[in-house]
This record gives C-alpha cells, structure tokens and sequence, in this order.
C-alpha cells in the first residue's frame, strides 16, 4: 500500500474520532427567556411558570404541555425543531426532577439530556413546576427518607433492576445509544423521581413493581454508594479492574522499573 | 574457625562446595532491564507466600448459607459458601484483607512485570540462538499464568467472577466442533456447572497451575543459567565469546535481595493502602444478574476488548453451527498473538537466515524490521486491548459507544500498519546516522595516525590523550 | 527463613574466600595480586551506618507490624498493618541496595561463554543410543507396537478423566426447565398476572418450582404495544396484549441480559432493546430478539406465552431455540 494513501486513512480515522468527540460534547448554550424581573416580582408563581414555559419549553412541549410530535417540526428558540412529549398529568414530579437535575431545557430534542447546571433560579423551578403540575393530575414530588430505608434489601434490589445499567456500585455505564449516568452527584428525591420517570432511556418502575418502601431501600443504597466502607484502603472509584490495571501500571510498574534503574545503574563504563 | 568447621561439615557430607563456588561467582551482565525478570520473579514469591496463607482460609463450596457477618449491607444475603468465606477473611480475619489484596495486586503485577520482560527481551533479539527455548519457556509461563489469574478471580462467586465464567464457558463452548464436549467435561454440566467444578477450580488454582508455573519456571532459570546471560555490549572487551559481569556474590546478591523486598514493599504497600477487588461491594452472583462495565483484570483485557469488537455472526453450515462467535476474540486471536510469539525465533531466522549463536544483544534499531514488527504487533495487541475498556471511556469522555467500537474496527488494522514503517524508517535512519558518525570517527583516527606517521611528535599532547583513553 | 539461607550462603562464602586465602592456592583467574579472590575496597563507614540505621527501621517496623496486629482498638487495621510491613520492606530493600552499591567493591569479571556445542559427547550420546539397539532385529515393527502400548497406557490412565462430565454427550446443554403450563414467577416470588406487566420497564421472571441457578430458568418479560410487534408469522400469539418474554441469557457468552432500553420520548430516541452488559449485545424486543448491535450470532430464543383462566402469564411451551452461547449443535436442536 502507498504511503500517501495510508496516511489518509490514518488521517479518516483521527478525523471520525475527532467528529464523534465534537458531536457528544457539544451542547448548544442555552440561555433563559425570562420575563422582566419588575414584572417577574408581581407575577403570581403560576404566572410566572406560565411565563417561563411559554419562553423556554413550549417550543418542545407545545403550547399548554400537549406535546409536539416531529412531524409537525415547529421551529423555535435557535431554530430548533422542536419534539417533545406531552407533559400533561406529569405532575410535579416530573418537572422537579427534569429540572433540577438540569436536563431541561435541552439544545437539541435527539440529544440525550444531560446533567448540568441548572440556569433557572430556586424560585423559577418551582414555578415551572407549579404549572407544570397544574397541567394535569399527575404524581407530586415524592418524599424519601433514605435513612428509614433497608441497607441490605436496597442492595438487593438495586443489583436487579438498576446495576445492569447503572454498575452495581452506582458509577454508571454504558447501554447501546445512552450513556448511563452514575448517581454519585444524584440526590435522593431525583433518584426516586428517575425511578418512576424513565428519564430517556430508562425503563420506568411503577409503584406495583417497585414499591415506595422498596424505593426507600434503594435510594438509601445509592446515598450509601457515594461514601461505601471502602475497608481496603483507598477505594479508586469503585470501578473493579479497570482502574486496578491503571494503578498496576501508572504505579507499580513506574516504582518499580525506577527500582530496577536505580539498581541496575551500579557499573557505569 | 567456626565458619570453616561448618563449610567443612557441609562439603564432606554434600560434595557441593565447587558447584556452590561456580554458582557464587556466575556473572549477571549488568543492565537495568535485566531485572525486569527478576521483579516477575519475585512477585510469584510473593504470590505463593500470600496464596497459601489464603488457601488455609478459603472454602471451595458452592453450598447456599446465608451471611449473618459483621459487614452490613450483605447481611441476610443468600450465598455461597465460597463467597462467604472470601468476604471472611476480608473482614473476620485480621490481617486477612491485607494478604488478599497484597496476593490480587502481586498477580496483576507478576503478569505486567512479565510483559516487560518480554518486551526486553523481543526488542534486544535474545530470544535469538541459544536461547529460543528459554524464550519458549517463558511464553509458556505467561500463558499458565493467564488460566491461574482466570481462574483465582473466579472462584471467588462474585458477581463479577461470575459474569466472568460466564464468558469462559461461551468461549470453551464456541470451540469449533468439540466446544461443546469440552465445556460440559470441564463444567460437568451446562453452565453455571456441577457444584464440584468450584473445587476443580480451586484445586487448578492451588495447586495444577503453580506447580506447572513453578516447573516452567525453574526450567528457563535453569536455561538461563546453562547458556549464560546474553550482554549489552557496553565495552569492547564485552564480545560474542566472552562475558563481563557481576558475580552473584558479593555484587549481584545484595542488589537482587534489595529488589525483592522492594517488590514485596511495593505489593504490600498497594494491598493495604489501594482496595482491589472489593467483592463485598459486588455482592454474590446469581445466573439472572449482571452489573454494566464488567472487566476482566487488566491482563485479560486484550480478550474481552476482542470478543467486543467482533461484528455479530456464527459461522454456519446450514443447522451446523462450525465457528460461534466468541471463537474469534476469545480462541483465536490469543491463539494467533501467543502462536505468532512461540514461534517468532524461527520466523526471523526463516527472514534473516541468521543461524550463528548471539550473545550480544541488538539494540532496538540494530534490527529495524523486528523493531518495526514488534511495535506494530504490540499496537495491535494494545488497541484491542484499550477497546475492551471503550464502555468506561464513553462514561468519562462521553464519545458514544457504538462510534468507539467502528474506530477500533479500523484502527485495530489501520494504525499497526502505519506504525510499522513509522518504525522502520525511524530505525533505518538512526542506523543511518550510526554509520555516519562511525565514519567520521574511523575518518579522524585515520587522519591522527597518518599525521602521527608523518610526525614522530603528536600533535599537540591534549590529542594523544583523548586518543588514548577512548574504550 | 530466606534470610537465615542467605545468611548461610554468605557464611559459606566467605569460609571458602578465607580457606583459599590461608591455604595459599591463590591460582584463580579471578584472583588478584594479593592472592584475594574479592578486590579489596576502602571501608565506608558513612554507609555502614546508614545501612544500621535502615534496619533498625526495618525491625521497628516489623514490630509495629505485630502491635497493630494485637491492638484490637486500633482502626483501618488493613492500611496500617499494610504500611507497617510494606515500610518494614522497604527499609530492608534500601538497606540492601546501600549494601550493594557501597558496602560490596564494584568488580565487574570477565568469563568466556559456553561453547556451543559439544560435537563429542552428542557423538558418543548417539552412539550410546544406537549401539544399545544393536541386538534389535526388528526395530520398527518393535517401536511401532511401543509407541501403541506408550498411547494406550496414556489413554487408560487419562480415560477416569471422563467422569468429570457428560464429555461425549452434549445434549443436556439445550436443556431448559420450562414447558408448557408452568407458571412465570416473578423475582418477588409471586406469580406474574399478565395485566400488572406495564409498558417501558422490565421484569425478571422464572418457571415455578424451578431451580434459579440453571441458565434456561430465568427470562426477560417486558410489554409492547401490540401494534409495535413484529414478530415471525409462526410465533403470532407468542405475546398475548404484546408481552413478550426472552431468555435473559445472552446468546454471545452467556450473561444476564440486565439492561432493557426503552424509550420516554420515542420519537427522539433509540427503540426499545434488551442489552447484555458483557460485550454490549443488542437484541431487539419487538422482532423476536433479533441482533440489532454487538457481537452475539443468534437472536435471543423467545418463550411462548398464553394467559392461563387465572390471569397468571404461563409459558407455551420450549424457548424457540437453545438458550445461551453457540455450540456445534445449537441450531439443531428443535425445542
């Protein structure tokens, strides 16, 4: 094979990985259509959630939350073509968790939301909230006490629905078309809210498959994830062999070929 | 006086004084990578001492009891007696945590001290004549100690040991044609197996394994020691014939007990203070559960890398199913990577038809084509192997997982081929410069001596010196 | 215990060094002029000291290692009885070193190496070999029929071997537990009623009274709108109101099938798909568990479903293939 031509595949596949890095990063910036903070301070809070959906998620959700199926390809904010479910009957729940997380509102609708920084203040969340659940009836934000939950039963039943996805100790994976993200920065009501939302790809659980006590089990097995009886000294993420591989080799092997320089070195010619 | 009546009581009753004599004065060439044999050594020390602590402990049955111990979140748990036993000596023993961990970092770095071995000893060619069966020794350790690492993680009945055996028993199962045979002979049944195929892994691990890592072991020091170390040649009375060294005592002993307690200090530092493997966190396996970003250790992280990047396919023939799928990853390319390496010694005498006895040692770029070879062999192995962690990268990285595997599809073929005349033509060109500057310096000599032919005076006295003291 | 050796060795040696040096046979090649065998070196006492005080470290460290080993009270036991012994270690290993590069003189000798080969003696070995022979008439027919006996002899001594397992008859691997009639029972240890199965999640079930350690017992249960399904014409009625129930045994190298993907928003998103979290298989729900991504070579077998008079989800029968990793046989067997 010719060099020149090799060297163009070598340059395809940096190019490819370099295109595929910029696609997953980039989330467009989004900043907040708010009302004039004046005219914010008067708004009754279902008023202002009214305005800031109107601004911010209508485009997506449609007017009044009915939702907007792709094919009706309204253009909105950044000429994004706007697609998104109905929120009615989503309840505060829903709206609580989306947002604080910062999920909501997303640059893109195929883009898988993501955590981050939430750019609404407390006081617009818990507008949008309000209206969000005044849409519909739907489920409000659920109230967890993970220190009333079973350790042991929370184990249990986190490695049977959750770890498959979510690594058996919280730190998130991998499923073809998602990234799952790990929980460690997740507060126990938005665990609970995952847990009957299915946020993107996630299965949803109902109160028939996963009950609210069950839940509380699970949510106190994730806070204790963040901080386990890492007994072994220190717990390098908890990630099994992958980061052990690292230490082995980053660590160990540079000590102790450093050694055998150090040894080796005793006759100089 | 004592130390004469005692040698004189040994020798009259063993005769070993002049072989005792012989072995203090055998000489170790001296080169820092040199010991890189030694630290693979010295972890299989390690390795035994811990493991047979360990074995006291371990209870190889899979008997269901349920766990009523001191750690919280398992207890009330359905397990195995294995598994039980395992989380006991890391919390009911004292001290027994710190052996276990200090016996799983001194495996994976046994494993990695052994790849550095091998790569010193590819690069500088002293697999070359005499010394070919020493090398096959050697591959030969490394694959034995693959299976004992395989298998020492398994038998502990964690969720990742299991997803772990798993894989293996789809492997053996994917064998063509006697696949099947072979898993039910080993397993005893169809997977998860017969309950006696945890003892047959313990007795494997305990004791099959090291003893034939042990044997291979004694024969390539033996090897090593009956053809004699091969030598960098660092001074001109170093040559093809004759070898400058340390002799083991007093020079090399001291060195060499110095780095076995430093390996030990390292392995024992990582097992207490740098937790691996916490099986307590990973809790007992059942047949129905899995956790996301399940990973071998590191040295079998080529094979799972492998059996990720295969597009998904069985070979048939009509109903007959000749090549399943993790045949590829899993069989074959190890196959293809350990065969390629057992047989590299008479590959390159086939290319070179190099048949002379070398004791001198090639620097990486004496030999451009191996070099070359070498490093795009190496790439190739190492890509897979960075594929099979490809799952956790998107994690941290966020580059989607499906784009991951095309990249590696290509660049598993791509970049070992660039990087073998990257090699080869940064090899030939240092040899390049070599000869040059050899030239010059025989140019210089020859311009002195003629200058000191024509003149009986030299020079100026400063360039008789520099002449004279060059090695 | 290895130092003790070492200890030895070194005695030894040096008992041998003086025994030469006294008896005057000085004759070695390594030998220097003053009859020594060992050059002589100036004395370091800067290093001598250094190397006493190293292992006095060394032995407090070892001690430490014993007081923290008997002090329940004491916490993080593993990181201290580790630092303890890995310090102990790492004293001895420096106090050595010390030794070796300033306490031992730096001699580096000169040997030739072996010779190659030894012509006479392979002469004489196959002599050896060939002259034993010589009474031997008929040489091959005799090593023949020792080769036979040499096999045969291997072959009865391997053969208890094959009580380790059905080796020859491999037809117990596409055993499952389930027939028709039995029950799903769900991982709460209740009976699955077709009507609590919901949409966008998934569940875990097995055959009642079965044994959850075999791999054809668990299954994947998840529900799909009937209108979603396409599934092979002569599996219609496999998924009564669209639930649909898989092996959750990967059919790649066997592990659980633990992550179901299902959409929120479908028309934003990836559909629904059973992934295995080994090498990322994906099998397609709504097909009959097609491979839709990753290495697995065969869709994951389907079991049949029907609701029994009681509500209760109840299989239809065998799986629609083998469950688990592909063998020479997988795809013959009708089930």
């Amino acid at each position: 094979m010719p060099r020149a031509q090799l060297a163009r595949i070598v340059a395809l596949a940096v190019l490819a990985s370099g295109l595929a890095t910029a696609t997953a990063v980039a989330q467009p910036p989004v900043g907040i259509v708010r009302p004039d903070p004046d005219k914010a301070a008067r708004m009754s809070p279902l008023q202002l959630g009214a305005q800031l959906f109107a601004g911010n998620c209508s485009t997506c959700h449609g007017g009044s939350g009915f939702g907007i199926a792709p094919a009706e390809g309204r253009r909105g904010v950044g000429d994004v073509a706007g697609a998104g479910p109905p929120l009615r009957g989503v309840g505060a729940l829903a709206a609580d968790f989306y947002l604080r997380t910062g999920y909501m509102p997303l640059g893109k609708p195929s883009e898988q939301p993501q955590r981050s920084r939430t750019l609404l203040h407390d006081n617009e969340i818990k507008a949008l909230t309000a209206y969000v659940a005044s849409l519909g009836k739907g489920p409000p934000i659920p109230s967890v006490h993970p220190a009333q939950g079973d350790l042991g039963r929370g184990r249990e039943l986190f490695t049977e629905h959750c770890a498959g996805c979510h690594q058996v100790m919280a730190q998130g994976g991998v499923v073809t078309g998602a990234r799952v993200p790990p929980l460690q920065n997740a507060t126990p009501t938005q665990v609970a809210e995952a847990v009957r939302i299915g946020p993107y790809l996630m299965p949803s659980f109902s109160k028939h498959q996963i009950s609210d006590a069950e839940l509380q089990d699970i949510v106190r097995y994730v806070q204790w994830t963040k901080s386990p009886s890492d007994r072994g000294g220190w717990g390098i993420s908890n990630l099994g062999p992958f980061p052990e591989g690292l230490v082995t080799w980053f660590i160990a092997a540079v000590v102790l070929v450093g050694t055998c320089v150090l040894i080796g070195k005793r006759v100089r010619s | 006086m004592m130390l004469r009546r005692v040698v004189a009581m040994f020798d009259e009753r063993s005769g070993a004084s002049p072989f005792v004599v012989k072995t203090l004065r055998y000489l170790f060439p001296d080169h820092w990578s040199f010991l890189l044999g030694e630290v693979a050594l010295y972890s299989f020390l390690v390795l035994v001492g811990t493991g047979t602590y360990l074995a006291l402990f371990f209870d190889p049955s899979l008997a269901h009891v349920t766990y009523q111990g001191v750690y919280g979140p398992l207890r009330g748990a359905e397990m195995s007696q294995a598994y039980k036993s395992a989380i006991d000596i890391s919390f009911a023993y004292k001290g027994g945590l710190l052996i276990r961990q200090t016996h799983h970092w001194a495996a994976d770095v046994f494993v990695a001290a052994i790849v550095m071995h091998v790569m010193r000893v590819f690069f500088t060619g002293a697999f070359r004549k005499p010394r070919e069966l020493t090398w096959v020794v050697g591959m030969l350790i490394l694959v034995t100690t693959l299976l004992e690492g395989y298998v020492g993680y398994s038998m502990v009945d964690d969720l990742l040991s299991g997803m772990g055996l798993a894989i293996g028993y789809g492997v053996a199962l994917s064998l063509p044609v006697i696949g099947g045979n072979l898993a039910l002979g080993l397993w005893g049944s169809p997977y998860p197996g017969d309950h006696t195929f945890e003892s047959r892994m313990f007795i494997a691990h305990v004791f099959i394994f090291p003893v034939i890592i042990g044997l291979l072991l004694g024969l390539h020091l033996t090897l090593v020691a009956a053809r004699h170390h091969a030598q960098f040649r660092r001074m001109r009375r170093q040559t093809n014939q004759r070898l400058v060294g340390v002799p083991t005592f007093p020079g090399q002993a001291p060195r060499s007990l110095g780095l076995l307690f430093a390996v030990a200090a390292v392995l024992f530092l990582l097992g207490g203070l740098v937790q691996i493997n916490p099986i307590w966190q990973w809790g007992p396996y059942e047949v129905a559960l899995g956790t996301n970003g399940a990973q071998p250790d590191w040295y079998l992280g080529w094979l799972i890398g492998a059996l990720r990047l295969m597009p998904g396919f069985d070979v048939t023939i009509g109903d007959y199913t000749l090549v399943p799928n993790p045949f590829w990853g899993g069989v074959l390319f190890p196959t293809i990577v350990i065969g390629l390496m057992l047989v590299w010694p008479w590959v390159e005498r086939r290319i070179t038809g190099d048949r002379r006895v070398h004791n001198l040692l090639d620097r990486p770029r004496d030999a451009p084509v191996r070099t070359a070879f070498g490093a795009a062999f190496l790439l190739w192995v190492v890509l897979v192997f960075f594929a099979g962690s490809a799952d956790r990268l998107y994690v941290f990285l966020r580059i989607s997982y499906t784009s991951m595997t095309w990249i590696y599809r290509v660049a598993t073929f791509a970049l070992p081929l660039a990087v073998f005349f990257v090699v080869l033509t940064i090899c030939r060109e240092l040899q390049r410069s070599d000869a040059l500057e050899a030239d010059r310096e025989a140019a210089e000599e020859e311009g002195e001596r003629a200058l000191r032919a024509a003149s009986p005076q030299p020079l100026t006295p400063g360039t008789e010196r520099a002449t004279a003291e060059r090695p | 215990m290895r130092r003790l050796g070492r200890w030895l060795l070194m005695a030894i040696v040096a008992a041998l060094g003086w025994a030469r040096h006294r008896e005057g046979r000085g004759a070695d090649a390594d030998a220097g002029d003053d009859g020594r065998i060992v050059p002589a070196g100036d004395p370091e006492p800067g290093a001598e000291i250094a190397v006493l005080l190293l292992l006095v470290a060394a032995t407090l460290c070892a001690v430490g290692f014993i007081v923290v080993y008997a002090i329940d009270a004491i916490g993080n036991q593993t990181q201290l009885l580790g630092i303890a012994i890995g310090a102990c270690f790492t004293f001895l290993a420096a106090a050595l070193i010390l030794v070796g590069k300033r306490l031992i003189v730096t001699e580096e000798n000169e040997e030739e190496y072996p010779p190659a080969g030894h012509p006479e003696e392979q002469q004489e070995l196959v002599q050896i070999v060939e002259e034993s022979g010589s009474r031997f008439t008929r040489k091959r027919l005799l090593m023949t029929t020792g080769g036979a006996a040499t096999a045969a002899v291997g072959a009865a001594l391997v053969t208890p071997v094959l009580s380790l397992g059905p080796w020859l008859d491999t037809s117990s691997l596409a055993n499952t537990p389930w027939r028709r009639g039995l029950r799903l029972i769900g991982s709460d240890g209740l009976p699955m009623f077709a009507d609590q199965v919901e949409e966008g999640t998934f569940y875990t079930a097995f055959p009642e009274h079965a044994n959850h350690d075999e791999i054809g017992a668990p299954v994947i249960v998840v529900r799909l709108p009937p209108s979603a399904l396409r599934l092979p014409a002569e599996r219609a009625g496999w998924a009564p109101g669209g639930v649909l129930a898989y092996s959750k045994i990967c059919t790649h190298a066997g592990c659980a099938i633990a992550l179901y993907r299902t959409p929120l928003f479908p028309p934003t998103s990836s559909k629904p798909a059973m992934v295995c979290p080994c090498h990322y298989s994906t099998f397609d729900p709504a097909s009959g568990g097609t491979v839709i991504f990753g290495p697995a070579g065969r869709p994951l077998p389907q079991l049949p479903l029907y609701v029994g008079g009681d509500g209760v989800l109840r299989a239809a029968g065998n799986f629609s293939g083998p469950v688990g990793p592909s063998w020479r046989d997988v795809r013959e067997h009708p089930t």
